[in-house]
């Protein structure tokens, strides 16, 4: 059985939790570092990212994070997730995880009053991604071979490269499980591929 | 379907990414830095923390805007912000000013005996305070989209936490278990909305993210709260009123992150210094009493 793990510091961990059920997948909170050895793949939720990565760091989960990915399990950042996976963000000098090669924006559709939800067109997954951006970063530029997945205003709002996947906006907020339907085909081919290399 | 503002999957959704998390009182940039660097959520920008609204006596109004201007050019994480009960132009001047959350609170002295702002007719979203379940799904019922349970804020006393949080729990299990015509006139009784009820018990939670409030002092107090169902705590006087803020504000984020992990919150709590003073209830005038200030 395919088991994906919500990195459960801080965030709409629930929400995570409730739509990996729905698409037929055992979820795990994962509050210790030790627990990532017993998921396929991770999801890094929504929250406020310098709160996660205070935790990350006191918790000393940061190297642990870095390796999961850097051994080609997927991982999923939405918000607060993709800011973490991001390799640069402006106005910074350091990053956090940097497992994915993009410059991202935070707080970049501006405060919670402009906060909103748009149908967004999200390449190969769905046409009309009901969108919720909440205080959203979005995405400057994507390098090396990110790929971008979906555009709103002129602005990318996700992305993926190989294992990785990462969204501006809130997929868990809404019942449209077709995003996180997508991730647990990364994580069940990168399962696949892992077992065929055995 | 297009682009849409202040849409109600929008303002609960902004309450949900705070979950687990830790808000504090501040009154100046400096202090919003120490709360930010301590791994706070959000931070609530205050003209002064409630134990000394409480201590200065008086008509508590909304902040000076340069305080909450300060605030909001301080820091990233969100700011949120305090009203008057049922004043409709401050709450208009913070979403204006663009604060990203408003507490409709009893910390302050209410604009309004009776009625409370219409919530619903705003982009930004609201934060109300709560002692049960029908307060709570009237405030809901208005238009916030997060809740708290009240405490008495400003004492340093978990007992009134306690006893909001355990009463909203209680009446959420008890309207499980209800059948549809007792649910009617349970709404009676409660001034509950029904439609609300109806969604309380099928889901078996407040529709709405329930931050509790009001009295916590130490890390323990917070994981208390957690313990008893809070989805995050507020901490008012307690951080900025103890000896060591920093320190204090540390403990008090990793106690609600990791709530169960008791040999942790013994590590937190060790060599904290002083936490702030408390006040005992039954010392509280009636008129003291914050948390009757609306209903």
């Amino acid at each position: 059985m395919t088991t994906i793990g919500v990195l459960g510091l801080q965030g709409a961990i629930r929400e995570h939790v409730r739509s990996i059920e729905a698409c037929g997948k055992e979820a795990v909170i994962v509050k210790k570092p030790e627990q990532l050895e017993e998921v396929d793949g991770l999801i890094l939720p929504g929250g406020e990212s310098t709160t996660m990565r205070r935790l990350i760091d006191r918790y000393n989960f940061f190297e642990p994070l870095q390796q999961f990915g850097k051994a080609g399990k997927p991982i999923f950042g939405t918000c607060a997730g993709l800011i973490l996976l991001a390799s640069d963000i402006e106005g910074q000098n350091d990053a956090h995880l940097g497992l994915m090669d993009m410059t991202v924006a935070r707080n970049a559709f501006g405060r919670q009053k402009e906060s909103f939800e748009a149908p967004v067109e999200i390449n190969g997954v769905a046409e009309d991604f009901e969108a919720v951006f909440i205080r959203a970063p979005y995405i400057l530029e994507v390098k090396a071979d990110t790929k971008v997945l979906g555009v709103y205003d002129g602005k990318i709002v996700a992305a993926k490269q190989g294992h990785l996947l990462a969204t501006a906006f809130h997929p868990e907020l809404t019942d449209d499980h077709r995003l996180v339907q997508h991730f647990v085909e990364m994580v069940d081919q990168a399962n696949g591929n892992k077992l065929a290399s055995v | 379907m297009s682009t849409s503002v202040g849409t109600n999957r929008v303002k609960r959704g902004m309450a949900e990414m705070q979950k687990g998390g830790v808000i504090m009182d501040v009154v100046n940039a400096e202090q919003a830095k120490i709360a930010e660097s301590a791994g706070a959520v959000a931070v609530m920008a205050l003209e002064r923390v409630p134990s000394d609204i409480r201590a200065a006596g008086g008509v508590a109004r909304m902040a000076d805007p340069t305080v909450t201007e300060e605030v909001l050019n301080a820091v990233s994480i969100p700011v949120m912000a305090k009203a008057r009960i049922g004043h409709i132009v401050e709450a208009r001047v913070l979403e204006a000013m663009g604060a990203d959350y408003i507490d409709e609170s009893e910390v302050l002295t209410p604009a309004d005996d009776i009625y409370h702002i219409d919530k619903n007719d705003f982009t930004v979203p609201f934060v109300c305070g709560c002692r049960n379940l029908g307060e709570a799904l009237r405030r809901i019922g208005e238009g916030a989209s997060m809740l708290r349970t009240k405490g008495e804020p400003g004492t340093g006393n978990i007992v009134e936490a306690v006893r909001h949080m355990r009463e909203v729990q209680t009446q959420i299990r008890q309207v499980q278990s209800m059948a549809k015509d007792e649910l009617m006139v349970y709404a009676k009784e409660t001034g509950a909305p029904y439609e609300l009820l109806l969604q309380v018990q099928e889901e078996g939670r407040l529709p709405v993210v329930n931050f509790a409030a009001g009295g916590i002092a130490t890390p323990s107090d917070a994981a208390l709260m957690m313990e008893l169902g809070a989805d995050g705590v507020f901490v008012g006087s307690g951080i900025f009123k103890s000896d060591n803020p920093e320190k204090f504000a540390r403990s008090i984020v990793e106690a609600t992150t990791h709530y169960q992990d008791y040999e942790l919150i013994a590590k937190l709590s060790k060599d904290l210094g002083t936490a702030m003073p408390g006040l005992e209830m039954s010392s509280l005038q009636e008129q003291d009493r914050m948390q009757d200030r609306s209903e």
